[in-house]
């Protein structure tokens, strides 16, 4: 923001040094910390001196991390890892607190589980896991996903060859994105049977307008004195279509694509409380939350989580291939 | 290109007004909501042919008509959701649990707890991120990165947590939306906060104004825009969050119970008209915060 760098008076290098160190003995500290939380000396009744060191072991983190942030570097590989150093120190600093603020004050697991418990149960529980995920999310949601959006995408094509239906469909489809469209979770579960079927009739519904108005605003994405150059080589619909304004919807498509992936998995997820087999994600959330069993559940959202990143990130990386003139990519080293 | 460029004249010599029509966007939309309407009403008959409850042995127009009565479609005729929305809500009782303004108003109350909290949180966290360097690095790609997991799953456990606690109805939902609303808010107002230029910083700068004065002064009034637009989204999310929010506690009221109990005991028209009291109460608050964006857009000068 302001331009003026800070004076340093020692060199950099010695500045960096040290702060890593402090970094890496602030790991190692709340690492000891954790493990010592699992005594049963100290589980459900710690002292006082556990909290002294535990808010020490937090000033030291926000201390490390607050210096992480101003160390003068420029660019290049050891300013990128120091972008995904602050926000993993934060995270660890999150978790070493939900553990030890779980174990120390001996929160019963019925209320919440420390971290630890979930990560126990994630290893224990692997076959049922992979069921569910296999059943919500191989079954679902990518299905669904795709076919809600190659649906969205040939309508939008479509009203971009018929301008009344492109004038009609556009502020529909703005309207319907406002609206709670997981609602119709129970009809198509009605229509569809308990199986995989409905949610797949459900990430569809959910997923095709915003495929549609994002393709149709990315076909206008196109600038005029392109479209110019195009008709003055008496290129055809279908030309025009593949070699400029496809191409220049591209980012808009992905971005369709993007917010799809995460409202396919909610869709799936949200449908599955309205009725499935005995399997699947949504499923296993809601019955094991009747049973009061969280570490479960949350083993279950960690999968989920897991699954939305990898999937957000894998189209994201999809993104960055096909799209690679962008500005934004090229900016985005800049700012 | 010779036969378009002479069709010209006589285009606009002719159908000026059939053009002048066919080019306006309400007409559009209209004729597509009639196209939808009717396409609906072409396929209830067919959806609902099977049905064990449908009359046999009469002539087909009996059973066709039959079709758009049922008491438990498979897919309900428009008319009988619109019947059963006066009848929810103009000829009961708004206090009585049959009414369905008194299921809305549970879950619009809990929306808009909801919504004002998240989106409080979200303009608080934002002033952070853009004030507190580290906070900054450290909490926006945890923001970002929440966004592409499906927050709603986490649903069930507030309301379970919450109620085993003895906090039961209107909170552990708004929480819900709270959780649900502040992203958009938290994003757009950063976006905001930043958007005023160097030029217009540095003017605050020979100013001498202090970074108080030049956020109330600048930042603030720059990021409204910002503001509105995702408080749009938020108004919108947080809806959703409130519904999902009355599922898990097994359709006590709200609109979600409305819908989960429909779907129980198969009542189809009960949860279309859910689902259309939930569409018209989503549409409603997306108007009412574009209706108070304008009436604050005015007041601070922009011109419409």
């Amino acid at each position: 923001m302001s331009a003026v760098a800070a004076p340093l008076a020692p060199p950099a290098a010695s500045i960096t040094a040290r702060t890593l160190v402090a970094t890496a003995a602030t790991v190692a500290g709340m690492a000891a910390v954790a493990t010592l939380a699992h005594r049963p000396g100290v589980a459900g009744n710690a002292p006082v001196w556990f909290w002294a060191l535990v808010v020490a072991l937090w000033i030291a983190a926000w201390g490390v991390n607050d210096r992480l942030t101003r160390l003068p570097l420029a660019s290049g590989p050891s300013a990128r890892a120091r972008d995904v150093a602050v926000p993993v120190l934060f995270g660890l600093t999150c978790f070493f607190l939900w553990e030890v603020v779980c174990l120390g004050f001996g929160v019963p697991t019925v209320l919440m589980p420390p971290p630890s418990a979930i990560l126990a149960k994630l290893a224990v529980s692997q076959a049922t896991l992979v069921a569910d995920f296999r059943q919500t999310f191989v079954r679902s949601v990518v299905p669904g996903w795709l076919l809600g959006s190659a649906l969205g995408f040939a309508v939008a094509l479509l009203a971009d060859r018929v301008p009344f239906l492109r004038r009609g469909l556009l502020p529909l489809g703005n309207f319907v994105s406002a609206l709670p469209v997981i609602g119709i979770a129970p009809i198509m579960v009605m229509w569809f049977g308990f199986d995989w079927h409905s949610k797949v009739a459900v990430v569809v519904v959910m997923t095709f307008f915003p495929m549609l108005v994002n393709t149709v605003a990315g076909l206008e994405a196109a600038g005029r004195l392109e479209r110019d150059l195009m008709r003055s080589y008496a290129a055809s619909w279908g030309t025009t279509l593949l070699k400029l304004r496809l191409p220049a919807a591209l980012p808009f498509v992905f971005n369709g694509l993007k917010i799809n992936s995460t409202l396919a998995l909610i869709g799936a997820i949200v449908a599955e409380f309205f009725g499935t087999p005995i399997v699947g994600m949504g499923f296993r959330i809601s019955t094991e939350v009747g049973r009061m069993q969280l570490d479960m559940v949350w083993a279950e959202i960690v999968v989920a989580a897991v699954a939305g990143t990898l999937f957000y990130g894998l189209i994201a990386m999809a993104e960055r291939a096909a799209t690679f003139w962008h500005p934004s990519y090229r900016r985005r080293r800049a700012a | 290109m010779t036969t378009e460029a002479l069709a010209l004249p006589r285009s606009r010599a002719g159908g000026r007004i059939a053009a002048g029509i066919a080019q306006s966007k309400a007409v559009a939309v209209l004729a597509i909501v009639a196209l939808i309407v009717l396409a609906w009403y072409a396929a209830v008959y067919p959806m609902n042919a099977d049905l064990p409850s449908m009359p046999k042995e009469v002539p087909f127009a009996e059973r066709f008509a039959a079709a758009y009565a049922l008491d438990r479609p498979v897919l309900p005729a428009p008319h009988q959701v619109i019947a059963e929305l006066w009848k929810t809500t103009v000829e009961t009782r708004a206090t009585s649990p049959r009414s369905l303004l008194f299921h809305g108003w549970v879950t619009l109350s809990s929306t808009l707890v909801g919504f004002a909290l998240g989106s409080l949180l979200g303009i608080v966290l934002a002033i952070g991120i853009v004030s507190v360097k580290p906070l900054e690095k450290s909490l926006l790609p945890w923001i970002i990165a929440s966004q592409t997991i499906p927050i709603l799953a986490v649903a069930p456990i507030v309301i379970v947590v919450l109620g085993s606690i003895g906090l039961t109805g209107l909170v552990p939902k708004a929480i819900i939306s709270m959780y649900l609303c502040f992203f958009p808010v938290t994003i757009g107002m950063v976006k905001g906060f930043t958007s005023p230029d160097t030029m217009q910083l540095d003017l605050m700068r020979t100013y001498s104004a202090s970074g108080l004065q030049t956020f109330a002064k600048l930042r603030w009034p720059a990021s409204v825009p910002f503001l509105f637009a995702s408080l749009k989204v938020a108004v919108a999310i947080s809806l959703v969050g409130a519904i999902v929010g009355e599922l898990p506690t097994g359709a006590q009221a709200g609109l979600g119970a409305r819908l989960l109990s429909g779907s129980y005991y198969g009542q189809t028209v009960q949860i279309w008209s859910a689902l259309f009291a939930s569409s018209i109460l989503a549409s409603g608050l997306v108007l009412a915060v574009a209706l108070i964006e304008r009436v604050t857009m005015r007041l601070m000068g922009a011109r419409p």
